[in-house]
């Protein structure tokens, strides 16, 4: 079986500096890989390079999204390909109404597919029936993208988009970041409904707290640029409670 | 000339029929067919080519033509005044709400020529009547010259609603070509209460100098200007308006949106007078540039002179670039690089494109989009 998402020995720079030092993962359908890591580690670096963000310059290895290199391909490519990245920071868009970028994204997707676009009425009352499971309620979808949305608001946002767009590949870049903990739980569930045996998601992460609610398969801890440690959900814990220091020290 | 109409999807009955929109085609500043005229006839408006109203209304026309624009107002506007063959008129008498929109389209397409045609609205005491125009030309390499007269009068209580979508051929990608829109547009609010509201999305032309304006006469007049104007390419817009406030309590809102792109110049010229008549008179003004990529200008120049202490002017004036943070969360979403622009320059302009007619509307955010194929990448 080929893997949804595969990374061969990644290196990457941000300008001048190296931040991915050799990274290699393997994510299959149906599974659910969490990385955690220390601050500077080069987690959001990593998102940013797997969606193919300009700035971020692939040195070495290889980005394989079922089996097929996409170093070559630009971000939206990519993202018609099967990727989504949930945003750490979710951008403003002024002006931007909500149901017409929705509706671009989906049929962006759908043209790529050969599908046709979407019909306008079943569209409103399919992202309604989507956004109402996450709490976003009519006043939402009416507002400009993520203008005057709080962060909770901003994040719920981001996990209707992912349902809406149905990705073989999710990356959730510090979702939980600056959620309260009911507005996590919210946005959890989310999650937890997506997980699919067709899907695969990699939840990036700096707390533990986060994979209480989204339990995941197997945890890697990044430092320093690599992957130092790979587990069971267990291993999370374990950071939990001795920190990022006691783990490098333990590879 | 109406095949030729049909030719260029203007279709004079059917879709206009559908849509309500009363139509009057001027094909190189001959009026070519006007729609609808029986059924306004019956609600007592009059709108037909100005040629026709010189023949059979004189003295309304004697009595309102160059009462807002002097023949000698400028250069563009006396050549206009000379040559002039036709144009529209539309009179709505005491009282009516006209029941329909009224529309003229112009097209030049003679070569080595320029269009001259003169427009004059009137609307009596307690009428009201949108109007929209919209251009188009066919390339060609020569430069071409549109030097049009645009009037509007407006009556106690009155309000008349001008909206435009500027097409005009703009030029070939190094500037060669297009065409030279040099109009002459001012509305004055004779009565009290009365109101003029322009709206303009200017995407055409090599070389637009424009500034629609309103006189605000009567007491407690208003007058408002919302404008976007998009330039790419190597196109120039010089582009805005004049708010003359006369009248106690006359009140103006000016939002204009200028982006450029390619290596075009756009500009926001603007004047705020108030008169000394002009007793508790205020404006706004919001003038937001945006720049799509490094090559292109962004300038404002408002004028502001005050001559009544009791006014309040307000100006409110942004510059920004379309930031790669937006762009890539779109991109990211998959959609194109060129939608994705197309999409953040159509929020940009939001504010302004809702105040045009729904017919318009979706026309101009798709010409918004077209203007700005080739300008990203």
């Amino acid at each position: 079986m080929t893997a949804l998402l595969e990374i061969r020995d990644l290196h990457a720079s941000v300008g001048d500096q190296p931040i991915l030092k050799g990274i290699n993962l393997t994510l299959n359908a149906g599974e659910v890989h969490a990385i955690m890591g220390p601050n500077g580690s080069g987690k959001s670096t990593m998102s940013y390079v797997l969606a193919g963000r300009d700035g971020y310059e692939v040195t070495g290895g290889d980005v394989l999204i079922n089996g097929e290199s996409v170093l070559d391909m630009s971000p939206d490519e990519r993202a018609r390909a099967g990727m989504f990245l949930a945003f750490q920071y979710p951008v403003e868009l002024p002006g931007v109404g909500g149901m017409s970028f929705l509706r671009a994204a989906v049929n962006a997707r759908r043209l790529e597919a050969g599908e046709e676009e979407v019909d306008q009425l079943a569209f409103v009352k399919m992202v309604r029936a989507k956004a109402r499971d996450l709490g976003i309620s009519d006043d939402m979808l009416k507002r400009a993208v993520n203008v005057g949305f709080s962060g909770g608001e901003k994040k719920r946002y981001e996990i209707l988009q992912m349902a809406l767009l149905e990705p073989s590949i999710a990356v959730l870049d510090e979702t939980d970041s600056g959620l309260d903990v009911d507005a996590l739980k919210i946005v959890s569930d989310g999650v937890n409904m997506l997980r699919s045996p067709e899907r695969t998601m990699l939840v990036i992460t700096h707390y533990q707290r986060l994979l209480n609610h989204i339990v995941p398969d197997y945890v890697h801890i990044l430092a320093d640029g690599r992957i130092r440690r790979s587990g069971g959900k267990e291993l999370a814990l374990e950071v939990e409670e001795s920190g990022y220091a006691g783990i490098d020290d333990a590879a | 000339m109406l095949a030729t109409y049909e030719k260029l999807g203007i279709p004079l009955n059917e879709q206009k029929r559908l849509a309500n929109v009363a139509v009057d085609a001027v094909f190189d500043s001959v009026s070519v067919a006007t729609t609808f005229r029986e059924e306004l006839a019956k609600a007592g408006v009059i709108f037909c080519p100005i040629s026709e109203a010189i023949r059979d209304y004189p003295e309304l026309v004697q009595k309102y033509m160059g009462s807002v624009i002097p023949v000698g107002d400028n250069y563009f506007a006396a050549l206009n005044s000379a040559v002039f063959t036709d144009g529209s008129f539309v009179y709505i008498p005491k009282g009516v709400r006209c029941p329909m929109e009224l529309s003229t389209y112009f097209r030049i397409n003679e070569q080595n020529t320029g269009q001259f045609e003169r427009t004059l609205i009137i609307a009596e005491d307690s009428s009201y009547v949108s109007y929209l125009e919209g251009c188009t030309a066919p390339q060609r390499d020569e430069n071409q010259l549109h030097a049009a007269v645009v009037e509007l009068v407006a009556m106690q209580d009155a309000e008349i609603k001008y909206s435009t979508v500027q097409n005009w051929y703009p030029g070939d990608e190094n500037g060669k070509g297009g065409i030279y829109n040099f109009v002459t547009k001012r509305g004055v609010c004779r009565g009290a209460r009365s109101k003029i509201s322009w709206t303009q999305v200017e995407t055409g032309s090599a070389i637009t100098w424009k500034y629609p304006s309103c006189v605000l006469q009567g007491e407690n007049s208003v007058g408002e200007f919302y404008s976007v104007a998009l330039t790419n390419n190597m196109q120039q817009a010089d582009t805005g308006t004049k708010m003359i406030h006369i009248g106690a309590g006359s009140r103006s809102t000016i939002i204009s949106k200028g982006i450029s792109a390619g290596k075009s110049q756009n500009c926001y010229r603007g004047l705020v007078q108030m008169q000394p008549t002009a007793e508790n008179a205020r404006n706004f003004t919001q003038c937001d540039s945006l720049l799509v990529g490094d090559r292109c200008g962004a300038h404002t120049v408002p004028y502001i002179v005050s001559r009544n202490p009791s006014a309040k002017i307000e100006h409110e004036a942004t510059t920004s670039r379309i930031s790669e943070d937006q762009l890539f969360y779109c991109l990211q979403r998959g959609i194109d690089e060129e939608d994705a622009v197309s999409l953040i320059v159509n929020g940009f302009c939001k504010e302004v494109m809702k105040e045009l007619p729904m017919e318009f509307a979706v026309e101009a955010q798709k010409l918004i989009g077209i203007s700005l194929e080739g300008s990203v990448g």
